[in-house]
């Protein structure tokens, strides 16, 4: 496990031709490491009927609303999470 | 198949799927497919039909009023969602982890997958069209407090509202604030409080009704 809760992380802005689990609306965007879950098949190979393997560690990010939306009309407080595969993921300031 | 594949002499319309959406006949020509090539056995299709549609969000709500009356097993249940299910002998489904949310004061879980339609379907049972549909998938996350606002809940201006967008392997289960007048209620009359989407975070548990509390 590269990362560990409370750690600062951005999700990769690549491109992803195929299935693949990482939403488009958070690609570029930092968030947070909150809690770190098991490692898992990875979808980019296991959906298209390979062994998904090496698995993939896999973690809950939070993100500041305001960080993915500069328009949201919440709290400042307001969060989305989404679990996010450590190979989507780099260390952030 | 055509009303002229039979000659008996009473009327009646050939076998169709009328009304069925379009989506429907691809998945019964993709299940055709499949099964001519040997890849999955129609009777598996049937039984994970026959699963899906004998689940329910009573299994979810026993968990909650459980969580509601027994402070230890909210611990474990917050812990770890899938070994408390088991716990009550209830059916935690196939995910290796779910986890349960537990909303408070002054926070407000509410759960999408803005990618395609993961749901606890074990403790819920079939999710809502409503979850399945591109309006929920990309409002939720995009303008949570407008869409709750919808389906009528508007929290408070301390409230600190968390979209989780299951997206991937694990399945989100939010367990919602006991309402206040429920102190006299024993846990069976708790878990008809808490409805389905109370446990999605859409909606807070039915009020009890005043006879009861």
């Amino acid at each position: 496990m590269r990362f560990e809760p409370g750690q600062a992380v951005r999700v990769a802005a690549r491109r992803h031709e195929g299935h693949h689990r990482t939403p488009a609306y958070l690609k570029g965007k930092q968030g947070t490491v909150t809690r770190v879950h098991s490692s898992f098949l990875n979808p980019e190979s296991h959906s298209y009927g390979k062994d998904g393997l090496p698995k993939q560690p896999l973690y809950l990010v939070g993100f500041a609303q305001r960080d993915i939306w500069p328009e949201y009309p919440g709290l400042d407080a307001d969060r989305v999470y989404a679990d996010v595969f450590e190979h989507w993921l780099e260390a952030a300031e | 198949m055509s009303s002229d594949d039979h000659d008996h002499d009473h009327a009646h319309e050939p076998l169709t799927h009328r009304g069925e959406p379009a989506a429907g006949a691809r998945v019964r020509a993709l299940v055709d497919l499949l099964v001519e090539k040997g890849i999955v056995a129609r009777e598996d299709v049937r039984e994970r039909i026959d699963w899906l549609v004998s689940r329910s969000p009573a299994d979810g709500a026993r968990l909650v009023a459980r969580a509601w009356v027994d402070n230890e097993f909210k611990e474990r249940l917050l812990a770890d969602a899938r070994a408390a299910a088991l716990e009550l002998d209830l059916d935690p489904g196939p995910s290796p982890v779910v986890v349960a949310l537990e909303n408070t004061d002054t926070v407000h879980h509410m759960v999408v997958c803005t990618l395609c339609s993961c749901y606890p379907k074990a403790l819920l049972g079939p999710p809502p069209d409503w979850y399945k549909d591109l309006p929920y998938r990309s409002r939720a996350v995009s303008e949570p407090r407008a869409v709750l606002a919808e389906f009528g809940v508007h929290l408070d201006d301390d409230v600190e509202l968390r979209v989780v967008d299951s997206t991937a392997d694990i399945r989100y289960l939010v367990v919602p604030c006991r309402p206040s007048g429920t102190e006299a209620l024993q846990e069976d009359e708790l878990a008809a409080l808490v409805t389905r989407d109370s446990m999605i975070g859409v909606a807070f548990p039915t009020a009890p009704s005043p006879a009861a509390a």
